[in-house]
């Protein structure tokens, strides 16, 4: 009996481990392929050896408790570690079966192909349209200013923020609501036309209504591109996603198709998460 | 009884008083504070300040006034000699009286009047002090029973203790506003008289500055001229050079500090580069007149200029170092609190540092930049030591900085250094430009913030 409890609560040493990931993290067409991912905050572990595929033109969903890891993973699929002292990722990483952390990889242009939503609404504190003509501006994505409208235009369209704020595009974008806020990140990072677009935990800072708008919008975009979406709720994992990811404690626990995750759970700590025992 | 020893008196009654109250809101609570009002220190507190402030009031009144009131007493019971004297005489026998009173004269070298007056002052200041003594204790000690006694749980005591410490806050602010206004008030007057013989004219279009004023009638030269145009060139071509070290070497630092220094390298470089701002601009001043003119001087030989030794150029760098932290450490702040959020939305578009930083950190930290810009410029119009030492006294109206010029504020030290006449020209001179240079920081403010109003990109 008391062996038993000390297993159990001596933290396990990541090297021999020997943690497998329940279910298939392949894919037969994968848009990015992590294998072996370790991170490092300093001296502290925060991701033991993820490996994971993830598809075109998929919605993945990222859950588990806070602290377990999913934006520190999120983060290292557009190299934004790279701005945090002390953060050190080890492993492989593809986009396109391109290394991402190769010498040869510029983060600036691999930030472009892979945009980021963040928790909370970050506009800039400039006019609505110069925060979603930011991303193009910079990497000369227009020609000219008509260009330029068009792509301001596209962006907010998809983004389904076209028709709120069509006659007000010079007006400040911090006296938007927190939801209109959020879309015109995303209508942002559309902007420069992006092929993956991770998304950390899009919706926590926002009322159901402006949730369920962001919801049916990933759901819209998912035609055009690779979505990652950290949430920490299983509805909305469950209503956006095709395959969910289950983190715990910096390891990637379970992956699989989003329906079986949540209704056939295979490895009992996701059970657990998922029936709500803790998380 | 000391004034001292009766103020320690009334501040250790107060403190019985806080006990008193406090004790006495237990006792009609009946144990339970929830049935009072307010928490019971607050009828401690309540309690102490009925005892003190009516007490200290009296106090302060009576140390106000007894002299003079005394000293009225005791010129009234003088020989009518004396009595019916003019002002200015009279105000000789007061200084007799209390030459006595300080000891330094004996009585028996005046004309005994007098020294019986001094002795009957001295007998009126004593009684007064008892008067004194009783009058404040015996009322701070009934205050003290009142207030102990007028507790009762439903008292509003906090409302009655905030009420005296909402009164105090707005004395306070009150005291340094009405502080300012005296000091425009009595500085707008002068220059009035000023402007009385002097054209408003002449002062602020003037070009020719030299306020030397003659001491007798025929001499050459007899009246100055009071063009002030050659000092605010002088003040504007040095804060100019000032300025042009400063801005650029203080925002460059400030986005080294804040954007690309590792935390250790910053916790050590910012107290240094904040050092400079402490530096006492006398030792700025020799630092420019003896180190860096010479130096300028000997470089423009070798480059065929010929700087004077003197010159806007070696004041202006210098005092251009001085300011770099007023610009660098504002700036810096204005920058760090810049939300996280705000950068990574930059990097998370595949925004470059340099672009991240120009398009969306100088935008949103712009009203802190221009807050330090702003001074630091005021700190430049305003030095005074450096530009003595080492740009020099002459007003010459010139915008060259390899020459020596001189600034409003050097002015107004060279116009009130020496005997002066308080009603001469160039005496209320000075205040005149007083009043100029105040209106002219006054501006840069108003500018500034409706700079900072129109241009603000507001992050929450
Ligand atoms: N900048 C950082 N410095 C140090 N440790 C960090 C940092 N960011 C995250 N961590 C640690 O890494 C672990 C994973 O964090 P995170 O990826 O943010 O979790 P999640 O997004 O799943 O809530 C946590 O233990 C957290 O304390
Ligand atoms: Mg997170």
């Amino acid at each position: 009996m008391s062996t038993v409890i000390t297993e159990r609560h001596t933290t396990p040493d990541p090297e021999s481990d020997g943690h497998r990931t329940v279910g298939d993290y392949t894919l037969a067409e994968p848009r990015i392929t992590c294998r072996h991912v370790n991170v490092f905050y300093g001296d502290k572990q925060a991701l033991f050896d993820i490996n994971l595929d993830i598809g075109q033109r998929e919605v993945i969903a990222l859950i588990g408790p806070s602290g377990c890891g999913k934006s520190t993973f999120l983060r290292c699929l557009n190299r934004m570690n790279d701005i945090i002292e002390g953060c050190r990722v080890e492993g492989d990483i593809r986009l396109d079966d391109q290394d991402i952390y190769a010498k040869e990889m510029d983060p600036v242009l691999l930030r472009a192909r892979v945009g980021m939503v963040f928790q909370k609404p970050n506009p800039f504190p400039k006019s609505i349209y110069d925060n979603v003509a930011y991303g193009p501006r910079i990497h000369g994505l227009a020609g000219n200013r008509t260009e330029l409208d068009e792509i301001v235009e596209t962006s907010l369209k998809r983004a389904g923020l076209w028709k709120e704020v069509k006659d007000r595009l010079d007006h400040p974008a911090t006296g938007l609501s927190g939801g209109q806020q959020q879309r015109l990140c995303i209508a942002r990072t559309i902007a420069v036309n992006p092929e993956v677009v991770l998304m950390d935990e899009p919706c926590s800072a926002l009322d159901p209504i402006a949730t369920a708008t962001i919801e049916q919008l990933i759901d819209e975009l998912r035609s055009r591109y690779t979505i990652v979406i950290v949430t920490h709720s299983m509805q909305q994992a469950a209503r956006v996603s095709q395959r969910t990811a289950y983190f715990h404690m910096g390891r990637l626990i379970e992956v699989g198709k989003t329906t079986e995750i949540f209704t056939n759970p295979r490895h009992p700590l996701t059970e657990d998460y998922i029936t709500g025992r803790f998380g | 009884m000391q004034p001292q020893t009766l103020f320690w008196i009334l501040l250790a009654l107060a403190v019985y008083g806080y006990y008193l109250g406090r004790k006495r809101a237990l006792t009609v609570s009946g144990g339970n504070i929830r049935r009072l009002h307010s928490l019971p220190d607050y009828y401690g507190y309540y309690v102490a300040l009925w005892c003190a402030l009516p007490a200290l009031a009296i106090l302060s009144l009576w140390l106000l006034l007894d002299d003079k009131i005394i000293l009225q007493w005791v010129l009234a019971e003088l020989p009518p000699t004396y009595r019916n004297l003019p002002p200015d005489r009279l105000s000789l026998t007061v200084n007799v009286i209390e030459n006595l009173l300080a000891g330094e004269r004996q009585a028996s070298t005046v004309d005994p009047a007098l020294a019986e007056a001094a002795e009957h002052y001295r007998q009126l200041k004593h009684l007064g002090y008892q008067a004194l003594t009783v009058l404040v204790l015996a009322g701070a000690t009934a205050a003290l029973t009142w207030a102990q006694r007028r507790i009762t749980p439903g008292l509003r005591a906090r409302n009655r203790v905030e009420a005296v410490i909402r009164i105090a806050l707005i004395a306070s602010s009150v005291l340094a506003i009405l502080t300012t206004i005296g000091i425009v008030l009595s500085v707008l007057f002068e220059a009035l008289r000023f402007f009385e013989m002097v054209s408003p004219l002449e002062f602020f279009f003037g070009l020719h500055w030299s306020p030397q004023i003659a001491i007798r009638a025929d001499q050459v030269g007899a009246s100055g001229s009071f063009g002030f145009i050659p000092l605010l060139t002088g003040t504007l071509l040095i804060t100019a050079i000032a300025m042009a070290v400063a801005a650029p070497l203080g925002l460059l630092s400030a986005i080294y500090l804040s954007e690309f220094a590792k935390r250790r390298t910053r916790a050590i470089v910012k107290p240094l580069l904040e050092v400079l701002a402490g530096v006492p601009t006398v030792v700025y001043g020799f630092f420019a007149a003896l180190v860096v003119a010479p130096w300028l001087r000997d470089l423009g030989a070798r480059l065929g200029l010929s700087i004077s030794s003197e010159s806007a150029l070696a004041a202006g760098l210098v005092m251009g170092i001085m300011i770099i932290p007023f610009v660098s450490s504002l700036t810096d702040d204005a920058l760090t609190a810049v939300p996280r959020s705000l950068r990574e939305g930059a990097y998370g578009l595949g925004a470059t540092q340099a672009e991240t930083i120009t398009g969306v950190l100088l935008p949103a930290a712009l009203p802190g930049i221009v807050s330090g810009l702003l001074l630091a410029v005021s700190r430049a119009i305003g030095e005074t030591m450096i530009v003595v030492m080492a740009a020099g006294m002459a007003a010459k109206l010139t915008l060259n900085p390899l020459e020596s010029v001189t600034t409003i504020t050097v002015q107004i030290v060279a116009l009130l250094v020496g005997d002066q006449e308080f009603d001469s020209p160039k005496t209320l001179a000075a205040f005149a430009l007083g009043l100029t240079l105040f209106v002219i920081t006054l501006l840069l403010n108003l500018v500034a913030l409706h700079v900072i109003r129109k241009y603000r990109e507001q992050y929450e």
